[in-house]
């Protein structure tokens, strides 16, 4: 039987669809509905000194409007930070209180003051309008840079400051600065951007007064983790009559992990009013309330030896977290971050410093790669620099820099397992024709474009996480994964998984798992996740997990399928259990080379004893049933690392960026469908190239989002890319069963650096994120277009 | 409210509606065709692309008032007879679609380029799909699948 590991199998969840037939929330209507409408604050920063619903109360069809007065009597609880940071002084980190719908005061245009359900949506949008919000204006907070400066948005929190972070060695890295022959200096600006799942966040609560269960439909990405939150801090209802409900759910990037005001309203609304609570977001909603991403700007220097040898790295940064501080967004720009900006060099010493810092815009939390990108824009920029500085080639300033030996314990944090880093640049430069790059140059001189070559060799840290490790740094959760593997009576499977696919590709992958460990053939396994009444607790998907902790854990439980059925097929098969082999899906008697199939074991185990001609009585003190369930915690993260090289052309006269040429060559150890991480891979490196040259979310002094929409917020789109070649070495991940490392995050984490190189080889001076026509042609005109290499 | 009388997916139909009625929002919600998707406000997504007497719409900003006597036909009329459409099938074997909240308009639009253009080449394709924003595939694949159906029509 061919391995279905590494076997490029088509997705079981297509054809639903791909013919109309998915199940996402907006989707489902439920009998007596009911439908919300939020009212939103309209300035960034205000005090609210009025709410008045007296006459959206009496608009044709209102049920009930519902303010944050309401809100804080019943005592709901606020969102919380899910991770607690301990800053330089020894001092907690500190977070203001964040009420699903506001009382005293709002903090960011889009901010929730008030709910209106009614008997439909456009009812419950008239009377929203007709809600009247009184606000002593107050000046808004927006800018990263001053945010310190600025006046107090959050009683209690001087300087807006979340926390002062700080990670590594100081004295040893001072050092490195003091006998460096060159110090590389680079300020830096990660732009802000805001996720765009193409499926607007919707949630619908439906309570039961009559039995007591609450079910909240969602948008999530997690949904155990969702009902835990809002159980155990919003005290919205008892976990075990709280069912949340995560079907298809159409991307999420991030922007889906947390548990919003908008799902504890809606549950909680439905419990007040006895009627299910619909609620959808327009577009605008998800960019004036979906968490943002990345923001922060950075000041780094780079120690190096005249060889071209980094001896030590400094990092400054400011991260702009938004009003509130959101689920993962302390960790955000901590340990997802600092731990990481050594990227695939062996530096000896760095000292990072990180100030997160409350605004006036939207929450700002973990979105795809979290943390991992902003990291490598820092290292991979200062390295492109610093090789330009002494004159090296990149290639073989990165190579020179290269970790070459496994496992290597980083000077920060991490002990990385496995890789060849030197193994993925070779193959990407030969992929790229890296050689005969100058002879490209020139033809594109001769079209009067400005042609340039970016390297971005990345790593990250995914597989999140040992549980251990992240508690012991402030995470208030185990980061385990749970999987149920279910052998049905007549030999097809079911797999719960407490991961959830929004385009993944779970049913596929897991499937093919399952297949590959048991020996059933793929379409007799169905994977289920996203409900909370049928797997057991899950974490859910984000910081490319899924497969390497998720997937692992139903690694495990395959395994003490085996485990169980080596003991009934011994059994039946008169030997001992330790005598039985495994293959294939069959048992076999070592000695007699008589065998049992799975199935036939299943059957036995669901059907022990004599019936007819059916014998299958199970060994003294064997449970009938054939069912196995694992917690799988990981014993370290795994560490996909790569080398991307981009090749751009800049129009001089237009200031207009293209990507011409892009090579991905990545490790993401063992790839179980190779189609699928494809897929991922491509969809990373456009969302990478979409924060370099396109995507940025802009606040105006005043604190209005003058990009809420997609007439303003610059997505990528089919046309602004070229093919992009892949390819892949591999080095099994040694923390996990799998070897797998995780691929989700890859593209949008090399991308920007490898982009942003490219522009500035080609102009031959800074530009920030994103390098739109309007700022390249403006940098080229201020500082001249300098003749790089050519 | 307005009598409109339209054939969906070859299915007479003849529903009073309101003037202000978006012909996507009569698709979700009083056909319960949910495979039309709304992704945005603006007409920018194309999410909700269907076709209207053969052309594709996007169906978010067509008020179903101005489709008396129309032809529509929606993601769910592609595949006949339990068979799903040349392109839907193209779709699956190129991985061209990830969380399957955009397949719908994309699969929509596609279709009406072929109807147009029977051999688009790669920068026609991505041309033409420029209405239809993807955020998870990096539309590459997607491209790959409109090559392929184009080969087999």
């Amino acid at each position: 039987m061919a391995s279905l590991i590494g076997s490029k199998v088509e997705r079981k969840e297509d054809k639903k669809f791909l013919t109309g037939k998915g199940r996402y929330t907006a989707d489902i209507n439920l009998a007596h509905q009911t439908y919300a409408y939020f009212v939103r604050s309209t300035h960034a920063r205000a005090k609210i000194t009025n709410v008045d619903i007296s006459k959206a109360k009496k608009a044709p069809g209102v049920i009930k409007i519902f303010t944050g007065d309401d809100i804080a009597r019943e005592k709901i609880g606020g969102l919380i930070a899910g991770w607690k940071i301990v800053s330089q002084d020894g001092k907690d980190m500190k977070v203001p209180n964040h009420p699903p719908l506001a009382k005293d005061s709002v903090n960011y245009v889009g901010d929730h003051i008030a709910v209106v359900i009614a008997e439909s949506l456009e009812e419950a949008r008239n009377a929203a309008e007709l809600v009247n919000v009184s606000y002593k204006i107050l000046k808004a907070i927006v800018d990263t840079g001053n945010a310190m400066q600025s006046d107090t948005i959050h009683e209690g929190i001087d300087n807006n400051l979340c926390f002062d972070f700080i990670l590594g060695d100081k004295k040893k890295t001072e050092e490195s600065f003091s006998t460096a022959d060159k110090i590389i200096k680079l300020d830096l600006r990660n732009n802000r951007l805001i996720p765009n799942a193409m499926e607007p966040r919707a949630c619908i609560g439906d309570y039961n007064s009559s039995s007591d269960e609450l079910t909240l439909y969602t948008t999530s990405q997690n949904p155990h983790l969702s009902r835990l939150v809002l159980s155990a801090f919003g005290g919205i209802h008892p976990e075990h009559k709280f069912r949340v409900v995560a079907p298809d759910v159409g991307g999420g990037f991030g922007s889906k992990i947390y548990a919003y005001a908008e799902d504890a309203v809606t549950a909680w609304a439905s419990k007040k009013i006895e009627r299910p609570v619909k609620w959808v977001a327009e577009r605008s909603e998800s960019f004036l309330s979906d968490c943002h991403g990345r923001d922060h700007i950075t000041h780094v220097e780079l120690a190096i030896k005249n060889d071209g040898k980094i001896t030590g790295l400094k990092v400054d940064t400011i991260a702009n977290i938004g009003a509130y501080a959101s689920l993962f967004a302390t960790v955000t720009p901590t340990y997802l971050y600092a731990p990481l900006i050594l990227g695939l060099y062996d530096i000896p010493s760095a000292f990072i410093n990180v100030k997160a810092v409350f605004t006036n815009t939207a929450p700002v939390d973990a979105y795809r790669g979290a943390g991992r990108p902003e990291a490598t824009y820092l290292i991979e920029r200062i390295v492109h620099k610093a090789a330009n500085e002494i004159g090296m080639d990149q290639a073989e300033f990165r190579r020179k820099n290269f970790v070459d030996k496994f496992p290597h314990q980083q000077c920060l944090v991490h002990n990385i397992d496995s890789g060849d880093y030197k193994a993925h640049l070779d193959k990407a430069l030969e992929i790229s024709d890296y050689k005969n790059f100058k002879n490209r140059k020139s033809e594109s001189a001769k079209n009067g474009k400005l042609r340039g070559i970016g390297f971005s060799t990345y790593i990250e840290a995914c597989g999140i996480a040992p549980s251990a490790v992240v508690m012991s740094i402030g995470c208030g959760v185990g980061l385990w994964e749970s999987a149920e593997v279910r052998f049905n009576a007549t030999g097809n499977v079911s797999v719960f998984s407490g991961a959830h696919s929004h385009g993944q590709g779970h049913d596929t992958t897991f499937a093919q798992i399952v297949g590959d460990r048991l020996g059933v053939a793929i379409e007799n396994i169905e994977v289920i996740h996203g409900d909370t009444d049928k797997g057991p607790f899950g974490m859910g998907t984000y910081g490319s997990r899924s497969l390497a902790v998720g997937g692992s854990a139903i690694a495990k439980a395959c395994d003490k399928i085996i485990e169980k059925g080596k003991k009934v097929a011994a059994h039946m098969l008169e030997g001992k259990p330790e005598d039985i082999d495994f293959k294939d899906g069959d048992f076999i008697l070592r000695s007699s080379n008589k065998k049992k199939t799975i199935s036939e074991i299943a059957f036995a185990c669901y059907l022990p004893g004599q019936f007819g001609d059916a014998k299958s009585p199970l060994p003294p003190g064997v449970e009938p049933g054939l069912k196995e369930t694992s917690f799988y915690d990981p014993v370290n993260f795994s560490f996909p690392a790569g080398s991307h090289i981009c090749e751009v052309e800049v129009d001089q006269n237009t200031g207009e960026t293209k990507v011409v040429k892009y090579t991905a060559v990545d490790d993401f150890g063992t790839i179980i469908n190779p189609m699928i991480v494809e897929g991922q891979v491509h969809g990373g490196i456009v969302q990478g190239i979409g924060q370099a040259l396109y995507e940025n979310s802009h606040y105006d002094d005043s604190g209005q989002l003058t990009t809420a929409s997609y007439m303003d917020y610059t997505m990528p789109r089919a046309d602004n890319f070229p093919q992009i070649k892949i390819d892949y070495t591999t080095t099994p991940a040694t923390s996990n069963p799998l070897g797998s490392k995780g691929c989700g995050e890859a593209g949008a984490i090399a991308a920007p650096p490898a982009v942003m190189n490219a522009v500035i080889d080609a102009i031959g001076t800074d530009v920030s994120m994103p390098a739109t026509a309007e700022k390249v042609w403006s940098a080229i005109k201020k500082n001249g277009y300098k003749k790089a290499a050519a | 409210m307005v009598k409109v009388n339209l054939k969906v997916n070859k299915k007479s139909i003849s529903k009073e509606v309101s003037d202000n009625t978006l012909l996507s929002d009569f698709l979700r919600e009083k056909l319960l065709l949910t495979g039309t998707h709304v992704g945005c406000d603006t007409s920018q997504c194309g999410a909700c692309v269907v076709h209207l007497n053969g052309q594709s719409v996007k169906s978010c900003t067509t008020l179903v008032a101005d489709c008396e006597g129309s032809e529509i036909t929606t993601i769910e009329g592609l595949a006949e007879n339990g068979k799903m459409h040349v392109m839907q099938q193209s779709f699956k074997k190129h991985h061209g679609l990830q969380c399957g909240f955009c397949t719908p308009g994309m699969v929509m639009s596609a279709v009406d380029l072929l109807q147009k253009n029977k051999k688009p080449n790669e920068q026609e394709i991505r041309d033409w799909l420029e209405g239809n924003i993807c955020r998870c595939t990096g539309y590459q694949n997607i491209v790959a699948a409109v090559k392929d159906a184009a080969s087999k029509l």
